[in-house]
């Protein structure tokens, strides 16, 4: 399914993927910078416009659910669709090495269970964030402790899902080859067998393929192998 | 959410990680938006308002203005217009207001919105103080209120306006309240849900009918009682 990019190169994120990744960024540092002057009133309430901000922030949170959902529904969202079954289902090795903090062995797949754990949480925090979002936004319906719950509840996942972004940009700045696959869609061959080997073995391009039997490197990511071509 | 196909290697038994988080958030957040505002009273009862103040969520204004700006009104220029259906219409400075007898108040700002912020002082005139001052004519059912920002503006019944917590306010969490709450004056509704609570108050008209307010023009209840029910009812204590 994941198709051979340039020679040495394996495609890791089609257009669709970064298209949505990039557009769902977008709208995450918009409701993000909107959001600090709605929920800090006191230090911006006086230069910025409140109403003005409130409809950037409301229309940002209402968008973003769309990237998502239009790269998976349509046509062009085979690898979307692939990764989302990849992210989902683990292993028990994944399991395992996420419990036990990566000090167990795994032969990492396209993406390591922090990867994986990371787009979980983004997601169910983007549902529960637009959930909330609308409670507040159209608020008659729902008694008056469900309003406070719900500003609660937005305020917190939002709290969290900010951390979790940080987290994420600080890792990518530190991984710089993972943050261009993001931008130009292709890792070398060599970064896929050393960084996701059982990825890299299903590509056809891995060193663990065959009767070699290189089933189990200690552990998936500081895998001094040697980069021999096959 | 979690896909049929098999994106990785297949040939271990699979765990729906995806699903479970899914699932657990999102009852997470359900209980939250349910039991929330009573986990919220009783953590700030358990950690008392100082340390409950310090709570990452809750317990803070929200600010809003219609205008997109805050009015600025020095003190000495503040000027009270009481109109409309009364005997004796008149203008009141800010120390003509601090001279009349003091109301003093501490309750939870409600907003309808969900937001609340506990124990907040007020101090100002009591409404039916300034209305019984300028004399309500025969005839009068209500009372309008216009802000300085020339764009918000409210209404109460005749009745309403004379319960005892409903006050023209010139100070605020122990000080003059500041410019973003509406100062210097502003009217505090005490049984009623913020917007009635109209900032940067200008002019108190005793007119006729209701003539609902801004808010109440974009949707939320004339009636704005907290405890949700609609006609006037007795005032609380405390």
């Amino acid at each position: 399914m994941a198709t051979r990019g340039r020679a040495g190169e394996v495609v890791r994120f089609d257009l669709t993927q970064r298209v949505a990744h990039w557009a769902n960024a977008a709208l995450f540092v918009a409701l993000i910078v909107t959001a600090l002057p709605l929920y800090f009133g006191s230090l911006f309430g006086l230069v910025l416009e409140r109403h003005v901000v409130e409809m950037v922030h409301l229309w940002c949170g209402l968008a973003l659910p769309v990237p998502l959902v239009v790269s998976l529904l349509g046509p062009w969202g085979a690898s979307m669709r692939a990764d989302l079954a990849r992210v989902s289902r683990w292993s028990r090795a994944e399991l395992e090495w996420l419990t036990r903090l990566g000090r167990s062995a795994l032969r990492a797949d396209k993406f390591n269970p922090g990867q994986k754990l990371n787009t979980i949480l983004v997601g169910a925090t983007i549902v529960v964030l637009l959930a909330t979002g609308a409670m507040l936004q159209w608020f008659s319906p729902f008694p008056v402790a469900w309003r406070t719950g719900a500003t609660d509840v937005h305020d917190l996942f939002a709290f969290a899902v900010t951390l979790l972004i940080v987290g994420h940009v600080a890792l990518a700045l530190a991984h710089p080859s993972a943050l261009v696959s993001m931008v130009r869609g292709r890792v070398s061959r060599a970064w896929a067998r050393r960084v996701a080997p059982a990825w890299a073995d299903e590509l056809g391009v891995g060193e663990g393929v065959g009767a070699t039997g290189r089933a189990d490197p200690t552990t998936g990511r500081a895998d001094p192998e040697p980069v021999a071509s096959t | 959410m979690a896909g049929e196909g098999d994106g990785g290697v297949g040939r271990e038994a699979r765990v729906p990680v995806g699903r479970r988080v899914f699932l657990s958030l999102g009852a997470l957040a359900t209980l939250g938006v349910v039991f929330g505002s009573r986990l919220q009273s009783a953590a700030r009862g358990a950690l008392g308002t100082g340390l409950g103040g310090l709570l990452p969520f809750g317990d803070r204004f929200r600010l809003y203005s219609i205008t997109g700006s805050y009015p600025a009104i020095p003190p000495e220029a503040y000027r009270l217009e009481v109109s409309g259906l009364v005997e004796r219409p008149v203008t009141l400075t800010l120390a003509d207001l601090e001279a009349m007898p003091a109301t003093r108040l501490v309750r939870t700002f409600q907003c309808v919105t969900g937001w609340s912020v506990p124990d907040v002082e007020w101090e100002g005139v009591a409404l039916s103080a300034i209305l019984e001052r300028a004399g309500v004519r025969p005839g009068a059912v209500a009372v309008s209120f216009d802000s300085y920002d020339r764009a918000d503006t409210e209404s109460l019944t005749l009745d309403q306006a004379r319960l005892p917590d409903v006050i023209v306010a010139y100070r605020m969490l122990g000080a003059p309240v500041t410019r973003e709450h509406g100062g210097p004056v502003r009217l505090y509704v005490a049984p009623m849900f913020g917007y009635k609570s109209l900032k940067w108050l200008s002019a108190i008209r005793v007119v006729d009918r209701v003539e609902p307010g801004f808010w109440e023009r974009n949707g939320y209840p004339v009636n704005g009682w907290v405890d949700g029910s609609i006609g006037p009812r007795a005032p609380a204590e405390g």
